[in-house]
């Protein structure tokens, strides 16, 4: 099973504008070499609407340029990107209606989607963060995620890049 | 009463409700999520919480009132009653559900009833303490005070 795309332009890169995309700190980038800094994209996938909310406001506060948008479940995801929209990051949920995050991501890895996607579940168990992994997530929490571990994660993430 | 004397209450209302472990840090969590952008998130999730629990609390008294008793079913309200209350800091509520997924793996009615009972009185006090807390803050801000985040 490969994950490259066939010439598809839909590639997300994982890269995050040039150079400076240090979270955290949101002084100024230095505006006269850098071209126009893309914003840092995450797309949040959860049916249930108190945990959209919450993360909303997490993305919206862990410092630096993010943006975000939500998916109320894993046909909406595959739908987004489907129609040409791409994320730097996808939080997943697990067990959702329509499609699970199980399926989601199996589908987004298919499709070619090389985004980093974290899995953001109520399921604790070792053997059951195993099971959704295998689906293609680069990483995978328990919910209600924290500022600390968004911030590692879209950390981890310009390491990646 | 002024404001200095409302926010010692809140303050004492507030220490008293994570001391008897009613809440948890992460409801500490979503108070600092709370902005002047965002004045009412902390109220905004906990009405969702509300909304989600009584929703669920209804489904699971349905679900045990069958003759034969869908566990799986059961087992998956008790998984999203679990999921939002840990998502507010609800810990006491979060904690029946534990014991509540046990009864649910074992197949035992009577256990599930059990919790749901308590589920139910653990809901009911949470979201009357809650309630209490906002109104103090209500209060706080009509005297002229700031929000206490």
């Amino acid at each position: 099973m490969s994950k490259q795309v066939a010439g598809a332009a839909s590639l997300p890169s994982r890269s995050v504008g040039s150079g400076k995309a240090e979270m955290g700190d949101g002084t100024g980038v230095s505006s006269t070499t850098a071209p126009a800094k893309k914003k840092l994209s995450v797309l949040i996938v959860d049916d249930d609407l108190m945990i959209r909310t919450i993360h909303t406001i997490l993305v919206s506060r862990v410092g630096g340029e993010v943006e975000s948008q939500v998916a109320e479940n894993g046909k909406v995801a595959v739908d987004l990107f489907r129609s040409g929209k791409s994320f730097d990051v996808v939080l997943m949920d697990w067990e959702m209606p329509v499609m699970n995050g199980i399926e989601a991501t199996k589908e987004l890895r298919n499709m070619g989607v090389s985004s980093m996607i974290v899995g953001v579940t109520s399921h604790s168990m070792d053997t059951e963060k195993d099971t959704f992994m295998a689906a293609g997530l680069d990483d995978c929490y328990e919910k209600p995620l924290s500022i600390k571990i968004l911030k590692d994660i879209l950390q981890k993430m310009k390491i990646d890049a | 009463m002024d404001v200095a004397q409302l926010k010692r209450q809140l303050f004492e209302y507030t220490t008293l409700l994570f001391h008897e472990g009613f809440l948890d840090e992460q409801f500490t969590q979503l108070q600092q999520l709370q902005d002047e952008n965002n004045p009412d998130f902390v109220v905004e999730v906990v009405s969702l919480f509300f909304d989600d629990s009584e929703r669920l609390l209804n489904e699971l008294a349905k679900a045990l009132d069958q003759q034969n008793t869908d566990f799986k079913k059961v087992d998956a309200h008790v998984h999203q009653l679990k999921g939002s209350s840990s998502s507010i800091g609800a810990q006491r509520v979060q904690r029946v559900c534990i014991t509540f997924r046990n009864y649910c793996q074992d197949k035992n009615v009577e256990g599930c009833l059990k919790c749901l009972q308590q589920v139910k009185h653990e809901y009911s006090l949470v979201k009357n303490k809650l309630e209490t807390l906002f109104t103090l803050e209500k209060q706080i801000l009509a005297a002229g005070g700031s929000a206490p985040m």
